[in-house]
């Protein structure tokens, strides 16, 4: 059973800690934190994982993969491309 | 055991994902961001993976090899094109939602879910379904003008009628959504299903295709806040607290950023997807007399800069498209040497997405200390000795300040006009993307330097007697 009042309380705290600490991001980076949080929200690889390896149907099975494969694309990309950015901002 | 192994992961791996983007309020401190970033993601993933029910690993092992294949190249893009990388990694974002979506709907019509579907699980999925087709629809799109893809046209497209279609299309799909979320279990519903998916690609395109390339910084920001809540709602529909946190995360980001941006052109969220902000209003400048410009050869601009104590750099989306920002940086190397105090003004919707300007700066090695946002360059505008526009053009319209016939009427502009000498690069005689003329370049203050960026830039440095450090 879906705990559907949990799981709203959990959604909006977590939005508050979000605008919270995105608040508080230098301005000088918003496109590496675009990239990070994409990463981050590419998290929806782990209902990918679930939907492709457990015994479902095939053609079930071959939407997870697609799905894997987009999340996973997001996280490899979005993770390497923000550290390659954060490592050109030098102070001097 | 293994489950609650789960539990705890998913726990370890949100309050990760917090400290990273607390670790990017500072770029001293933001590599660690990614690290923290890395390994909760990691430790997520495997967590889920030993999970009992899992046991088609093989496919697993290839989707994830074919995420690396595509993803590694992708992360390698030249920074100019980072917009349109941006906007593909939401259109995979929203394709995974959509796709788990889907799957989990037939799953449980062809009866080998047992857990039951409550109407709130099933609202939940409808919403990530819809959120997740649009957006992947939507950035592809975005994506593709940004990458100026041949059939996709660049200028917005309008018609008579396009915000009634629009709203239509979506309010079609959301009244289905609210029919299956009552009556998931009845024989229409995987038709109507299927419907609410094929409105929602249909109306992520119709979504993009009135919007110009200067909303670009706002849509790419709504876009992700999209992608964000559709992950949200794969959360609800998964039950997964982590899914929930994560994407709620990204939302927050994504809508933060929207508002910012919208702040920064003086409109508001509808205006900017309901508005076709890119299409020129030519009539409304029509009138008033015509003021030309005034020329200045590269020697002449070299002399003013030299000269100077102050010059203040505003590189707008003209810098990024012919890649000057090295030459940039061997200007500002040059001047420097020379006793010459630098600073770059940054204005939040320069180039094609929030902190593209500063990225490009800092690729060529420009140290951030001289990147000046709007707000604090301002005041110091007259105190400057000369403003040296480069291909930005909107973001330095004095028009902006009173002229309401014009569509960037009550946008912040850097005050490049007060600055003592105005120095402007521009590729052509043409107006910019707004379709509006610049009354900056016709000032009596105004030089204007025509070409592309890189090559006046390089000529300038040549001036200085090749001046740069390589």
């Amino acid at each position: 059973m879906t705990d559907f009042g949990s799981m709203l309380f959990v959604f909006v705290l977590a939005t508050f800690i979000g605008l919270g600490v995105i608040r508080r991001v230098s301005r000088l980076l918003y496109t590496p934190l675009m990239s990070l949080t994409n990463a981050i929200s590419a998290i929806a690889v782990v209902g990918s994982i679930v939907v492709t390896g457990a015994d479902h149907p095939l053609a079930i099975r071959i939407l997870g993969a697609v799905a894997l494969f987009a999340s996973m694309t997001n996280i490899v990309s979005g993770f390497m491309i923000t550290d390659r950015m954060l490592k050109m901002f030098k102070k001097q | 055991m293994i489950h609650l192994l789960g539990e705890l992961s998913a726990v370890l791996a949100t309050a990760l994902f917090i400290f990273a983007l607390y670790w990017m309020n500072d770029p001293k401190t933001a590599r660690r961001g990614v690290m923290a970033g890395v390994t909760g993601m990691t430790v997520a993933v495997v967590a889920t993976w030993i999970q009992p029910e899992i046991v088609h690993h093989g496919w697993i092992v290839l989707a994830i090899a074919a995420g690396f294949l595509v993803g590694v190249p992708l992360s390698r893009v030249p920074l100019t094109a980072v917009p349109q990388r941006t906007a593909l990694s939401h259109a995979f974002g929203g394709l995974a939602a959509g796709l788990v979506g889907a799957a989990e709907y037939f799953l449980w019509r062809g009866g080998s879910v047992t857990v039951g579907m409550t109407h709130f699980r099933m609202s939940a999925l409808a919403a990530e379904v819809i959120l997740g087709f649009l957006t992947f629809t939507g950035s592809l799109m975005a994506a593709g003008k940004l990458q100026e893809v041949r059939w996709i046209p660049q200028r917005p497209v309008t018609y008579p009628g396009q915000n009634i279609v629009n709203i239509g299309v979506l309010a079609v799909a959301v009244a289905l959504g609210v029919a299956v979320a009552l009556h998931p279990g009845a024989p229409w519903a995987p038709q109507a299903f299927l419907a609410i998916a094929a409105l929602a690609l249909i109306f992520g395109v119709l979504l993009i295709i009135p919007i110009g390339g200067a909303d670009m910084p706002t849509v790419i920001s709504i876009l992700n806040a999209y992608a964000g809540l559709s992950a949200v709602a794969m959360g609800f529909v998964l039950n997964s607290k982590l899914l929930v946190t994560a994407g709620a995360l990204d939302g927050s980001s994504g809508l933060i950023l929207s508002i910012i941006m919208c702040r920064a052109m003086n409109r508001s969220f509808t205006n900017v997807l309901f508005g076709a902000f890119g299409k020129a209003q030519p009539a409304a400048l029509a009138a008033g007399e015509q003021k030309v410009w005034k020329q200045e050869t590269v020697e002449g601009a070299a002399q003013l800069l030299e000269q100077a104590r102050t010059v203040v750099i505003i590189p707008g989306y003209g810098m990024a498209v012919a890649q000057a920002q090295h030459k940039v940086r061997e200007l500002y190397d040059a001047l420097t040497k020379r006793g010459v105090s630098v600073k770059f003004a940054i204005h939040p919707v320069a180039g094609r997405m929030p902190g593209h300007m500063n990225v490009l700066l800092a690729e060529a090695n420009i140290p951030y200390s001289a990147l000046v946002e709007m707000d604090e360059i301002n005041p110091e505008m007259p105190q400057t000795d000369v403003a040296l526009v480069l291909g930005a053009n909107d973001v330095v319209n004095p028009a902006a300040r009173y002229n309401k016939g014009t569509p960037i009427y009550g946008m912040p502009i850097i005050d490049a006009d007060k600055a003592k000498t105005v120095l402007a690069v521009k590729r052509s005689k043409n107006p910019g993307f707004a379709g509006i003329d610049n009354e900056l370049y016709v000032q009596d203050n105004t030089w204007m330097l025509f070409g592309d960026a890189k090559a006046v830039l390089a000529d300038l440095v040549k001036q200085f007697g090749g001046g740069g450090i390589h």
